[in-house]
This record gives structure tokens, C-alpha cells and sequence, in this order.
């Protein structure tokens, strides 16, 4: 009879410690969303208003309050279309994106390899360095670079572009593959190395398949900032190899500011990118914790 | 057809920079012969250098000094994979993101073997440890006995000449070990190849090994078969770690040295004739009055109301067929440490004694046993055996001699 009695009250406060607790749960995961949705609104909402604007005329653009109900047209597309090759900026930008991602990676690849696996007692300190370099504001090296751009013939290239903005992105580059590399169990490669591989052979039968991942989400990091980069396009071009950053720039100078096709073209510069970060972003979250959750 | 011969290899590991640069040598001068299809084993505690000796003969790591030789040839500078070697590590290294059947494979791919020849090569190796059905499987959809085996698969297609297993079942739970032992022991014969093995398990060593060889501290105490091991230590270190439950050791006194043997002093002061020689291998004769360490079994002692030698039973644990019974030591300094826990070959106190299954001892009681003198050991202060004076009958036993793969052999060759 005790016992029965005890044990009931035992069992009925041991289900409302667990409701309390699932309860404890919930609300947790209440505010979380609630805040990440806030957040991500707080991101989004001047995109957002971008790509209203841009089908607003002039006048409905600066009207205040702004008008959220109008009847959009495409007129500022077409004008600014006429006046720059849209088509023009957007493939230099992928043309430069891609292409110094490829080098960057290409470069990247064998040094965190050594560092990864053959380090010696400066590798922890090359690291800091190279990653201390992006503390630098880019302002400070602007004229060597381009008295060095001037004098090799680079300036409005797409192969000065490139390099640059390898350089740019070598940093971060370098340090993702490191971490992922080291992240590998070494008798994975010991193995390898017993099975008869090269260091070649290692790095494109083993290395690289196992961290593709993280190879492509550092690929995809870079390729983003790339496209984002601005102050070494417009410092460092002109027309021909000027991608869509100086694309957008150049609508902001000559009659004043146009809202309404200054959002056009803001829009159309920013889409892609966009398009391209929302459908990689599995693959980035994907390999941004690669080595977290193997 | 493949011999191994390590000749005064060192290992020295460089660890800081510049002026804080310090050297630990890991292997202290190793000498070994390994014979064509020879089961070698390894061992010795944690530490004691067996992986770094093995990545050493794989070539994973440069020996700092010395000469590795394959048949003869010395293969300092040869590469791991030209070496001819394989090798199974403990995490089995598997490669994730192949199959079964292209990690097995891998190594022939990269030799440039023709695809047919090498699903040839797989399925055959496949066969032999029944893999079959799992070629097309990733890694992380196998079992860890079936990961091992795929471990091993991976070394049988490359055919090579010499097997290096670094712990290959130590994660592997008891009854599968037993099983890869036995399958282990069944590939050898039929492989025809040499193997060296790295262990921690007392029975892995005895059942499978040709040679042990014993390391401490990066050097061999003694290489010896399981059962030269077993009966003739040749010092105190390789008494205490071959056999479990370990040998129980006691101080006593030489009262007399004579040609049939050296008589000591118990701590109930009777004497024992122990049938070893007055002087070890290397050393200096022992006399009258010096002290000795004597070793027996716990196997060896027999229960006996009117033996030389007592104490309290501190715990007994009863495994039906046999009962061993953790007593006190004989000389009193037993504080109630438990002999199989003993810390290393230093703490002595506490005896074990393995009895019949059917004993009707007491925790608490006070036992008297004796020892069978022509299986005790005597050692020296620095550890050294005084030498048997009869070689144990079965020390000439070999592997083959156990199973029924070589008498079936034997007739054979007679028809
Ligand atoms: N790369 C290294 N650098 C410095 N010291 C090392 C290195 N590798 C091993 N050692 C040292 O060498 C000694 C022997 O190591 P080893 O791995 O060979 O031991 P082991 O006998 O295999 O031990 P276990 O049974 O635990 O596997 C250890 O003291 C270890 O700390
Ligand atoms: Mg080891």
C-alpha cells in the first residue's frame, strides 16, 4: 500500500518534471525563431525594398511616406540597359569571381596541404600572418599596387582583377583548407602512402574527395566575396574588365541620384550572386561544419 | 620467400627548436631476425616503442640509425610501397569514401593494374575472408570485425611479401577477437607469408606467435618462443609480463650455491632448492647471504596445510573450473593490494594463487601452500634469471606443433 502510493507520487512528479521540461523546450525554440525570423527581416528588408523600388517610377521612389502599392513598371530596367551593357559587367564579374577562386584554390590547395602535413615550427606563425594581412586596410596598399598594375600593364585587365582578388581571398582560403585538412586521420593517408601513392596521387585520390565539402564551401566563400569585392574594381578599372560593383557605381555619379534605376541596376548586380548563395546554401552550411559534425 | 632483419635500428624524436631542441631516443638499438613465414609478435607496455619499431620496418618513419634489410637487402631508402610490405592499422584506415571493393583495389589502381585484373585480384581476396557480398558497401555501413576484414583485404591483394598488423583487434569486442584470431592464424598458413604483430593481449601472443619479442623502454628483453617465454625468462621484467595472472615474486636469502642448484631462505625460515645455475647469463655469481627475488607462477602453487609459505585470503574470485585466491604475501608485506592489479613488476605485495575449482576456502582465512621448486625462478637484484639448469620439455614446441593443419600436412608428405 505504501509503496503503491509512493511510487504513484513518484511517477506523477516525475510527469510533470518532463511536461515542465518539454514545456522549458518549446519555449526555447519560440524565441529562438523568433529571433532568427527577426533577424533574417532585418537582412532582408532593404533588399527587399531594393526590388520594389527598382519598378517604381522616379517620382513614386522619393515620395513620402514611400508607397508600398503601385503599379510597377519596367521602364527603369530598360533605361538603364540603354545606357550600359548590363550583359557586359555581369560577365566580367563571373569571368573574375570564378577565376580567381580557381587560382586562389589551385595556390591554396598545396600550401595548406604542407601545412597541414608537413609543418614545421613556423607553420602557427605563417597562419597568423597570412591571416593578420586581411587586418590591413586595402586603402594602405592602393598605390604601390597601382603604380605596380600601371607599370605591368594590368590596370582595367581581367588578369589584374584576378590576381588581386586571389590575393584578397588567399588568406581566408588557405586557412579553411588547413582546417579541414587537419581534420583528415593521418593513417588515412599513412594507408595511402602504403597502397603506393604519391603525394599527387594522395591529394587527388584521398585528400580532395574526402574534404570536397569543405573545398567547396570555401570555394563558394570565395567566389562571393569576389563578387562583392568593390575597392579594387573601381580603383582599378575602368570599362573593359569592370564588373557589376563598378557597374552599380556608375549610376550614382553624373545627373544626381535616380532611386528608381540606381535600385534597378543594384538589383540586377546583386542577383545572381543571390540566386547563386540561396541555391548553395545546403552545401555551404554543409561544409562550413564539416569537420564539426564527421 | 621474405626474411626481416633489423640491425642496431635507433629512433630519436626531435622535439622544440634551436637551443631547447631536445632528443628522446624511442628505440635504444633493436636487433632482430625474422625468419621466412615466421609469426613475430610484438610486445611490451604502452610506450614501449612497438608501433614506432613497426612504421619504422613499414617505412613510415626513418630509422635514426641502423640498417633495415628485406631478403638481405637494405631498404633504408626504399619507399613504403616499394618495400613490398602491407600493413593493418589499428583504426583500420579505411578509406570512407571508396567501397569494399575500391579500397581493396586502390593499391592496384594506382599500380595502373587493368580493371579486370584487378576485380580478379578483389574477388579473390574477397573469398578468402568472405567479403563477397559487401564490395559495393561504404565503409560506414560495415560492422567493426567486417571493417577489420576489409583492413586485411586491402593488405592480402596487394600480395605482399611481409603483413604488418599494428593491434589490428584491440577494438573489436572478446568473441569477435577469438574469431579474427583464428581466421587470423587460418590466413597465415595460407598465405605462406611473414607477419609481424603488435599487441597488448597476453593470448594473442601466445596462441599466434612463432617469436615474441618483449620491449621495454625501446629495448628487447628477450626474444624467445611463448613457451621459452613462459618457462625461462631471462629476467624479472619478462617474468612479470609474460603469463596472467602475473608471477608472484618474494625476496628471500641464498643459503647455499652448489652444481645442482642454489638453495634459499622462506620467510618461515625452511630452505628451498631451487635447480638453477649459481650465475646469470651476464653477471656476476651470486653467494651465500645475498638477496634474491624468487618468482612463481600462480598456477604453480599448490595448496598444501603443511607448505613453506602462507598468508590471508584477501579475495577469491571463482570462475568454476579454477579458483584464484588473492592472498597476502607470504613475507607479511601483503597490505591487501590485489596481485592482478599490480601497478608494475615493483609491487609485490600480494600473491595470487590459482587453485582447483572446487576449493572450499573463505575470504579471511589463513592458508599455507607450497610451490613446485622446479618451476619457481630466481632473480638477482638487477633482475637478472639464474638459469634453469632443465630445460623445460616443451620449449622446443612450435606453432605448427598445435595445430592440426601441420600433422594433416605431415601425412601427407609420408603418403
Ligand atoms: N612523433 C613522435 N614524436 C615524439 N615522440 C614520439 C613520436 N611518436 C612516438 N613517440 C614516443 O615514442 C614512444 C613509443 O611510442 P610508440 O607509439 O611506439 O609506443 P607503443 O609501444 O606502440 O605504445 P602503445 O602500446 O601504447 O601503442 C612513446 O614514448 C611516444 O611518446
Ligand atoms: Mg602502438
Amino acid at each position: 500500500m505504501m509503496t503503491s502510493s509512493t511510487n504513484s507520487v513518484a511517477a506523477a512528479s516525475m510527469a510533470v518534471n518532463a511536461s515542465r521540461a518539454r514545456r522549458s523546450v518549446l519555449n526555447r525554440k519560440l524565441v529562438l525563431t523568433l529571433v532568427a525570423w527577426t533577424i533574417a527581416l532585418m537582412m532582408f528588408f532593404p533588399i527587399f525594398w531594393m526590388f520594389l523600388t527598382s519598378f517604381k517610377t522616379e517620382a513614386e521612389a522619393i515620395s513620402t511616406p514611400p508607397s508600398l502599392f503601385f503599379t510597377p513598371s519596367i521602364d527603369g530596367y530598360i533605361e538603364i540597359q540603354a545606357r550600359a551593357d548590363y550583359f557586359k559587367y555581369a560577365l566580367n564579374s563571373v569571368v573574375i569571381s570564378l577565376g580567381a577562386t580557381l587560382l586562389a584554390l589551385l595556390i591554396a590547395i598545396p600550401s595548406a596541404y604542407s601545412m597541414a602535413f608537413l609543418p614545421t615550427k613556423r607553420t602557427q606563425t605563417t597562419l597568423l600572418w597570412m591571416l593578420s594581412t586581411k587586418m590591413l586596410p586595402s586603402v594602405g596598399v592602393l598605390l604601390p599596387v597601382y603604380l605596380i598594375f600601371r607599370d605591368l600593364g594590368l590596370l582595367d585587365s581581367r588578369t589584374g582583377l584576378i590576381i588581386i582578388y586571389m590575393l584578397m581571398n588567399l588568406p581566408i582560403v588557405v586557412w579553411m583548407l588547413y582546417t579541414f585538412f587537419k581534420d583528415i586521420p593521418k593513417d588515412i593517408l599513412e594507408a595511402g602512402r602504403m597502397d603506393g601513392a604519391s603525394t599527387l596521387q594522395e591529394i587527388f585520390h584521398l585528400l580532395l574527395p574526402l574534404t570536397l565539402p569543405g573545398i567547396a564551401s570555401t570555394g563558394l566563400l570565395c567566389v562571393i566575396l569576389s563578387w562583392n569585392e568593390a575597392f579594387w574594381s573601381l580603383n582599378l578599372t575602368t570599362s573593359n574588365a569592370a564588373p557589376l560593383t563598378a557597374y552599380i557605381a556608375s549610376f550614382s555619379s553624373p545627373e544626381g541620384l535616380f532611386w528608381a534605376k540606381l535600385s534597378a541596376a543594384s538589383t540586377l548586380a546583386v542577383a545572381p550572386i543571390l540566386i547563386f548563395g540561396w541555391m548553395t546554401q545546403k552545401q555551404m552550411v554543409r561544409g562550413l561544419t564539416f569537420g564539426a559534425v564527421k | 620467400m621474405s626474411t626481416l632483419t633489423l640491425k642496431n635500428i635507433v629512433k630519436e624524436f626531435t622535439s622544440g627548436s634551436g637551443a631547447s631542441a631536445s632528443t628522446t631516443q624511442v628505440i635504444k638499438g633493436v636487433d632482430l631476425e625474422v625468419k621466412d613465414q615466421e609469426f613475430v609478435v610484438f610486445v611490451g607496455p604502452s610506450g614501449c616503442g612497438k608501433s614506432t619499431l613497426m612504421r619504422m620496418i613499414a617505412g613510415l618513419e626513418n630509422a635514426t640509425s641502423g640498417d633495415i634489410l628485406i631478403d638481405g637487402q637494405r631498404i633504408n631508402d626504399v619507399g613504403p610501397a616499394e618495400r613490398g610490405l602491407a600493413m593493418v592499422f589499428q583504426s583500420y584506415a579505411l578509406y570512407p569514401h571508396m567501397t569494399v571493393g575500391e579500397n581493396m583495389g586502390f593499391s592496384l589502381k594506382l599500380a595502373g593494374v587493368s580493371k579486370e585484373e584487378r576485380a580478379k585480384k578483389v574477388n579473390a581476396a574477397a573469398d578468402v575472408l568472405q567479403l563477397g557480398p559487401l564490395l559495393d558497401r561504404k565503409p560506414k555501413a560495415l560492422s567493426g570485425g567486417q571493417r577489420q576484414r576489409v583492413a586485411i583485404g586491402r593488405a592480402i591483394v596487394r600480395n605482399p611479401s611481409i603483413f604488418l598488423f599494428d593491434e589490428p583487434l584491440s577494438n573489436l569486442d572478446a568473441a569477435l577477437r577469438v574469431q579474427m584470431r583464428i581466421e587470423l592464424a587460418r590466413l597465415h598458413a595460407e598465405l605462406k607469408a611473414t607477419m609481424i604483430y603488435v599487441t597488448h593481449d597476453q593470448i594473442e601472443a601466445m596462441t599466434m606467435a612463432d617469436k615474441i619479442v618483449v620491449l621495454q623502454g625501446g629495448v628487447v628483453e628477450q626474444i624467445g618462443s611463448p613457451m621459452e617465454l613462459y618457462h625461462h625468462p631471462r629476467n624479472r621484467f619478462v617474468a612479470g609480463f609474460i603469463g596472467s595472472p602475473k608471477m608472484n615474486f618474494l625476496d628471500v636469502t641464498v643459503t647455499d650455491v652448489q652444481a645442482e642448484g642454489v638453495t634459499v631462505r622462506l620467510p618461515d625460515d625452511s630452505e628451498s632448492l631451487v635447480r638453477v645455475a649459481g650465475q646469470p647469463e651476464a653477471g656476476s655469481a651470486v653467494s651465500v647471504g645475498d638477496r634474491l627475488t624468487m618468482g612463481v607462477r600462480p598456477e604453480h602453487l599448490i595448496l598444501d596445510d603443511s607448505g613453506p609459505l602462507g598468508g590471508q585470503v584477501q579475495v577469491i574470485e571463482r570462475l568454476g573450473g579454477v579458483t584464484s585466491l588473492y592472498l597476502a604475501s607470504p613475507d607479511g608485506s601483503g597490505d591487501g593490494k590485489i596481485g592482478g592489479l599490480k601497478a608494475d613488476d615493483q609491487a609485490d605485495s600480494g600473491w595470487i594463487l590459482i587453485a582447483d575449482g572446487d576449493v572450499a576456502s573463505r575470504v579471511g582465512d589463513n592458508i599455507r601452500y607450497t610451490f613446485d621448486s622446479a618451476r619457481a625462478h630466481l632473480f638477482t637484484s638487477d633482475g637478472l634469471a639464474l638459469p634453469s639448469l632443465d630445460r623445460h620439455p616443451l620449449t622446443g614446441l612450435t606453432r605448427q606443433d598445435n595445430s592440426l593443419s601441420s600433422v594433416s600436412a605431415a601425412q601427407a608428405t609420408d603418403v
